[in-house]
This record gives structure tokens, sequence and C-alpha cells, in this order.
């Protein structure tokens, strides 16, 4: 994962509220195993009309080309618990997603994906939308560090994130890793923690 | 200060609280499926990782599999080499799986239940949103990404902070002809598609106490369909006899240990929620959504809305779900025609609501115009309804009778709703092409869905005269 610090990227308004995990990446595309290559059928029922980009649609419009800074409305995410969400997101090109409110399983999942979901005010966001849509090849500007949303034209604003999603970020930091370290402390609580039940081994197992 | 369900079953689960990072919580069971797993099973390979307690985690095969006979090979490639991954993927890493051979099969939160696994005051985690299901045993139970399931999967743990609590206080009574999903959904209604994101909810109050588990996990089941990072409801005796002999569930002396650490997990008289509401159950009616998430819904009673008369903040996206929908704002909605009924998935599968359904549809025929079809929620499910004649019931009418999956609720395999097609769906989501590409989904109870598929079209079931003559409504 590519650590993520400060980044400046064209913004793209998408003006839909509570949009979907289903709508970011449509279900037909969940069968693959693989992590990486869903960058192309990311929105994909709103983008495509029998395999050809549809003109309507924000993404596909020549002035938002190269876009990494996703401007969204409330609830974005909602829905399904699917990672292949932020993979889409990512692989597409987008860093940093702004929106009013976040569903808390996608905004969690962002953080795994070196993706920045950061949440700002209604009135900010409004802003936002407004000057992306007036100014052609508008950009933002994220500063992880200070926090810290900002354009050319004096718009500034602080965003709330906990230091550890900071860190995650910042770092690349592997959780799982960082988690093992505590093995001890598991094992220990595992000794006197009490669950009532055994699941029995797969009988075809290897190993 | 007393203590929240919600605190009381986190509490008893924290490895290390650290200053620094999120706590660490341990696990109690992992629930896998084919499709958010074999992208954390690639990444304990790479790093050489085992799984931590393959004796806490059980697979099994749901969302992307046929409904159809078990024996044809599958249509499929992509779906078949998915299923293949979870076998391998079991086979190397020693985790039980119920396969599609299996006779424990079906969908995740339908089988963990019925086999007992799914206890009070456990942590369940699963890769699917609609883990919060779990919560009717007043279990913590909530869906994960991924990068969760694998982290779970090498240490058995998460890191998670604590969430804000919400508590519904559910007054009043539930009216005949009514049921759990119309309550839920009149609940969502009523205070939005994101009101709890963020919360913890814990169901409260009499008309909880009354519901059976399975209506106590249709309500949990859609928590996640108002934002809520789980839904809780306090165990008590249905939940204990519900619990009682079945398969992963202690017997003799371990039951009673069991029962008398089970029942010290309720809210303290004097524990404060983050944030309280009351609603009154009496005021309920079966419930239609119109719109493309499940907020949207109303009366069968009432009209398509009008945009302008809803809050201004909820104009633009309603006038969106209306065109995508295809309605016209005024139209009643029993005379809104249909295309497919599905009776099926995590929230409505179960063997109390194909029975429910069975009522309804006795000595009726499916109206020509449209295809319906039945899914049971796992083969235990099936197997059950078989033996009481429901199967029958269903395919006299001109049901479909399928084999036990997540199906038409997702349309993962081929059990889609066509572009443009209309589906009344007992599931859980109406978003823009949840069933299909195109697909028009309204969200119903087991009873409407029935009632719809006789008709042709939505109708009160609380009017509905069933063939012995009995009144389902008052």
């Amino acid at each position: 994962m590519e650590p993520f610090t400060s980044f400046t990227g064209t913004a793209v308004p998408l003006d839909v509220d509570n949009v979907d995990t289903d709508a970011i990446i449509p279900k037909q595309f969940l069968k693959r195993t693989e992590r990486t290559g869903y960058g192309q059928f990311l929105f994909y029922d709103w983008r495509f009309k029998v395999g050809k980009e549809r003109q309507d649609f924000i993404l596909n419009e020549d002035r938002y080309q190269g876009a990494s800074v996703l401007l969204a409305r409330k609830n974005f995410g909602c829905g399904s618990s699917r990672e292949h969400a932020p993979w889409a997101l990512s692989d597409y090109g987008f860093r940093v997603i702004i929106a009013p409110s976040f569903a808390d399983i996608f905004y969690n999942n962002c953080f795994k994906n070196g993706i920045l979901p950061i949440v700002l005010s209604e009135d900010d966001v409004d802003l936002l939308f407004q000057r992306t849509n007036e100014k052609k090849g508008y950009q933002l500007s994220v500063d992880l560090e200070s926090q810290r949303v900002i354009d050319s034209h004096g718009f500034e604003a602080y965003f709330e994130v906990t230091p550890y999603r900071k860190r995650l970020l910042q770092k690349g930091l592997d959780e799982i890793g960082s988690t093992l370290e505590f093995k001890d402390k598991i094992t220990s609580f595992e000794e006197k923690h009490r669950i009532y039940y055994t699941i029995e081994r797969n009988e075809k197992a290897s190993i | 200060m007393g203590k929240t369900l919600y605190d009381k079953v986190y509490d008893r689960h924290v490895v290390y609280q650290g200053e620094d990072q999120p706590s660490i919580l341990y696990i109690d069971l992992h629930l896998i499926h084919e499709v958010t797993s074999p992208q954390a099973f690639e990444g304990l390979r790479m790093n050489n990782r085992v799984v931590s307690r393959p004796d806490r985690t059980l697979a099994t095969m749901d969302h992307s599999i046929p409904t159809t006979d078990r024996l044809l090979p599958f249509r499929d490639e992509v779906a078949k080499k998915q299923v293949k991954t979870l076998e391998e993927n079991c086979r190397e890493f020693g985790i039980q799986l119920f396969d599609l051979q299996s006779e424990k099969q079906g969908i995740v939160h339908v089988i963990a239940p019925e086999l007992g696994l799914t206890q009070p005051g456990q942590t369940i985690v699963c890769g699917d949103s609609h883990t919060s299901t779990h919560g009717a045993f007043g279990a913590l139970a909530f869906g994960i990404g991924t990068s969760e399931v694998e982290h779970v999967l090498a240490t058995q743990t998460l890191k998670q902070d604590k969430a804000k609590t919400l508590a519904i206080n559910i007054t009043g009574e539930l009216p005949k002809g009514t049921s759990a999903k119309d309550l839920i959904l009149s609940i969502i209604g009523k205070y939005g598609h994101d009101y709890a994101t963020g919360h913890v909810i814990e169901y409260r109050g009499e008309v909880i106490q009354n519901l059976t588990m399975e209506e106590r996990m249709t309500v949990c089941n859609m928590s996640i369909e108002m934002g809520g990072r789980a839904g809780l409801i306090q165990p008590d005796e249905v939940t204990f006899n519900y619990l009682k002999d079945k398969q992963y569930v202690p017997k003799g002396e371990q039951w009673e240990e069991a029962l008398s650490e089970w029942r010290l997990l309720y809210t303290d008289d004097d524990a404060v929620f983050d944030q309280t509401v009351e609603f009154d159950a009496s005021e309920v009616v079966p419930q239609v959504t119109w719109g493309t998430n499940p907020g949207q819904g109303a009366g069968i009673t009432d009209v398509v809305p009008s945009p302008e008369n809803l809050p201004i903040t909820q104009r633009k996206a309603a006038e969106k779900a209306l065109q995508y929908m295809g309605l016209q704002s005024g139209t009643p909605f029993d005379s809104i025609k249909l295309d497919k009924v599905f009776i099926g998935s995590c929230t409505n599968s179960r063997i109390e609501d194909l029975r429910k359904a069975a009522k309804i549809v006795s000595g009726y025929r499916v109206a020509d115009s449209l295809h319906a079809l039945v899914v049971p929620g796992s083969q235990t499910v099936k197997r059950q309804a078989e033996k009481e004649g429901l199967d029958q019931v269903f395919i006299k009418a001109g049901f479909d009778w399928r084999e036990s999956g997540c199906s038409m609720c997702l349309g993962m395999n081929e059990d889609v709703v066509l572009e443009g097609e209309r589906c009344a769906s007992t599931s859980n989501r109406n978003f823009e092409g949840r069933q299909g590409k195109g697909a028009r989904t309204h969200l119903v109870s087991p009873e409407m869905a029935a009632a719809a598929a006789i008709k042709g079209h939505f109708v009160d079931v609380r009017n509905w005269v069933t063939k012995e003559r009995e009144e389902v409504g008052s």
C-alpha cells in the first residue's frame, strides 16, 4: 500500500445521496477471487450501457478524466460490507473521498486500502460541489498530517481522523503483524474465556 | 453508572485496551463464505500465516451458488472457481465447510442460529453486512470487510473502537396481520436509512419480548439498513427455549452454567444510552417500499408519495428513486403490478416465514402474469418445510421450490430480476440494480409477498381470506 501523506488531485462531483456499495461495484463482479483489477467495473451500471460509456454519467465527462478526489453526498458507501468497493475506487485512481457522512463498514474499509475518507460539513461539501462545477480542472489538496483540505481559491477546512487510522495511512502499517505482537495476551485471554463449543476440523484438511 | 447490554458484551471481549490504538477485541465465532474470503486466504498465504482458531471458524457457500438441482454442473465458470477456491482454502487451513453436498448448508445467517452456534453474549463476525442478524440472541455481531476477515483468521481478534449506543423502545402492540418485517421497515422508514450510523442499536420493550426468535432475527437483520453497526436484543426465556438441545449448545450441567451466565446479559436500569427513541408499534401497517433504499417505504393503504410532500432533504433522492422505479406519485400501492415474487434471503427464509407464506398461498394459484419462487434459507429449513408439506402447497400454487442460498436477494447466481421488471421481495435491499441490472425491487413481508404472487399486484394482507375462510387479520 502506497503511504499517504499529502495529496493534490482533480475533484469530480457525484451528486447522489446514499450511494451504496452495490452501485459502486455491482454483484456480477464479486465472483472474482483477485484483489486487483476492479477499477474497470467501478459504478458499472451507471458508467456503461451495453458495454459503451454513458455520456450522461459524470465520471465519463472529459473534464473529469484522471480525477482522484471524489466529492460525494451523505451516507456514501452504505449497504454491503464488500471491500470490492474501495478496491474498485482505488484501482480507478481515487485516493480521497469527501462527503458529509459515510457508512461505517465502508469508511473502515477505506483505511485498509490507502483511501482517505474525509467528513466535512454539509455547507463545506456544498461549496466544494459548486466550485467543482464552476471551475474546470478544479483541484483539491489534502494534508493528512495537519488534517486539512485546501484549494487554491482560499478554501480551507479541518477534518477529524483518529490517530491510529492516520498512522495506518501514513505508514502503510501491517495491522495483522502489529496485533500478532500481542499473541501472548490473546493466548492468556483465551485460557480464561469460555466458549461452549468446538467446531470440528475439516475432515479433508491437508494439514 | 450501570452498563448497557452492548457494554457488557464488548467489555468481556477486550483483550487489550491501548492508549494509541483501538482495543483488541476477541472474536468468538467467525463465519466465512465464498465471496468475501478468497483474498483474505491469499493474504495469509503471502505472509506465511495460519488460521489461528479453525475451531471458532465455520464456512459455507451461499451467495453465488445456483439454487437449481445440485446434481447439475455449475453453468457459471467464474462462480464455480470461487466455490472451488473456498473448498481448497478450507482444506488447506483446516476449516469446517458445509458445502453444496452438506445437509447443513444454507445462508450463513440462517445456519449459525439453527445449529446453535449463535449464542448470547458472543462476538460474531462475518464478511457480510447482515451479520447483525445474530444480535437477536444478545450477541454482538457485525459485518466486516475482507481485510478484517484476514485479520480475524490470523489473530481471532479485531481492532475496534467502541460504538455509540441507540435504544429503540418499542411500545404498544403490533397489530394483527402485521409482522416483524413490517415493524422494522416502519422503523427504518420513520428514522431514515442512515439514522443509526456509528451506533449499536438495542431493540427494547414488550413488543420485542413478544416476538419469536425468528422474528427477532428479521428485526436485527435489517439494523444495517438503518446504518447501525449492529442490532441487539436482550436474551430471555424465548431465546433459551429456542437454543436448548441445538447441536452446538452445551448440554446438562454446562447448559445450566451457560444459562446463569446468559441471564446476566441485560441493560442495567441505570445505564445510559447515547440516544433513545420511542416507537409506537400500534400504528404499524403492512409495508411496501417504493424507492431505492429501505427507508423509502410506506403502508399498503398509502399511495406512492409526491417528492414535493417530503422533507426538502429527501426530495432529490425521492425523484431519482421514483424515476428508476418507474412509479407515478399518487398511485395506490395495491394497483402496482408485479413480474416476480421472491420469498427468501437471510431476512425472511426461515421456517416460520415459509409457514406464514404457505398459509396465504394454500389453495390458490400464482397469477399467470408472474414468476414466483421460494428459496429456503437452509437445507434444514427446506427439509422441515417438506416434512410439513409446505413445498407441495407452494408447488401446487405454481411457485418454484428451490435449493437453499442467497439467490435473488442479490442476484449473484442465475436468479435475477430482468431490466425493468418489478419484484415483490422478502429480502433486505431495494438498491438500484440489487436484484439485477435495472431491476425494480419492492421490499415486503413473506405474507405480503405471498398474497401479491396470487393477485399479481400488491394487496393488503390484513383483508386476505384464506381458503379455510380463516381471517388472517382481525
